[in-house]
């Protein structure tokens, strides 16, 4: 897409009137802040408008959830791949052609029958987003970056989530240097499924310890 | 994924200010710890409650760090922000807003 695509038809504008020239057009404030640092960056030679066009179009449209849950069925599937994934996840994750952007190191943490996993960053947002996109709103504000850890069963409880009472909770908190996924167990049902079908079952709140995956059941109804 | 899921950015500028900080990591301007703590600091400020790391602190924390390692001060931010404002104004509705049109360009 264009550059200026971005900005020719500035969003939340008061006037509905397409044929009304008299009137200017209208950036936010937020909007001319960030203007303003994207144009001096490009004028002192820092960044490039076609590189910012391309990473945005990426995370736009080609990297999301959908790879995580590549890895998952992968690891459903392929018990040698699994043990790969679990002893180093970063190559693992790399032989199926999702890459990191660098500087990331990726740890998986696989469910068991006495343990589920949930990922959360304490400080900020830390996140693997080639792997899982970027992140949703809730894993970003306050009560789940505090709850999380303070009652982890809780907040799994309020993400519709109940586990036996026997089952531990580990609570991991990512960096910027360590981003966590969670490897969820297979759903019973699905043996002899192929892994394009296994991975329709993962859904992103999965990956990050907030949900589990899709039942046959519920993907049938 | 469901089709509610409502995608990365809720506005283009939300994009804008993501793909700047990882062009500046990926030209080596910091680090992703260092941007990490930069991002933890801009959500605790020290006279309100801690915020969520939304899109809004993204910025303020770029802004932060670009000031700091005098790459882009603030003055001269608020000054080329006020040019985009007045460059907004001069533009006809629907036309792309460039820069160029600020009346008051030297």
């Amino acid at each position: 897409m264009a550059h200026d695509d971005h900005h020719g038809h500035p969003h939340g504008h008061a006037h509905g009137h397409a044929h009304d020239h008299a009137h200017g057009s209208e950036l936010s404030p937020i909007e001319a802040r960030v203007r303003a640092l994207e144009s001096i960056l490009v004028e002192k030679g820092y960044v490039d408008p076609a590189a910012l066009d391309a990473l945005v179009e990426m995370y736009e449209t080609k990297v999301g959830p959908h790879n995580g849950a590549r890895v998952v069925a992968r690891a459903w599937t392929d018990p040698d791949y699994r043990a790969r994934l679990l002893a180093d996840a970063t190559p693992a994750i790399a032989e199926l052609d999702i890459g990191g952007r660098g500087g990331e190191h990726m740890v998986v943490v696989a469910n068991t029958p006495d343990t589920h996993n949930l990922v959360v960053c304490t400080l900020c947002s830390c996140y693997p987003w080639p792997v899982l996109g970027l992140p949703p709103v809730w894993y970003k504000a306050p009560p789940y970056r505090a709850r999380a850890v303070s009652d982890p069963r809780g907040v799994l409880a309020e993400f519709g989530v109940s586990l036996p009472e026997a089952t531990r909770i580990a609570v991991w908190d990512s960096t910027a240097e360590t981003r966590y996924m969670v490897l969820p167990m297979r759903p019973a049902g699905t043996e002899g499924w192929d892994e394009a079908a296994l991975a329709a079952l993962v859904t992103r709140d999965a990956m990050i310890g907030t949900g589990l995956p899709r039942t046959p059941d519920a993907v049938a109804a | 994924m469901s089709l509610a899921d409502p995608g990365p950015f809720a506005a283009p500028w939300e994009a804008q200010v993501f793909a700047l900080v990882v062009s500046l990591r990926d030209a080596g301007l910091f680090t992703w710890p260092e941007w990490a703590q930069a991002l933890g600091r801009a959500i605790r400020p020290e006279d309100d409650a801690e915020a969520p790391a939304d899109y809004g602190r993204w910025l303020a924390a770029l802004e932060g760090l670009l000031a700091e390692r005098g790459i882009a001060l603030a003055d001269g931010v608020a000054e080329r922000r006020d040019a985009w404002l007045r460059a907004a104004a001069a533009t006809p509705h629907g036309q792309p807003i460039r820069l160029e049109n600020d009346p008051l360009r030297g």
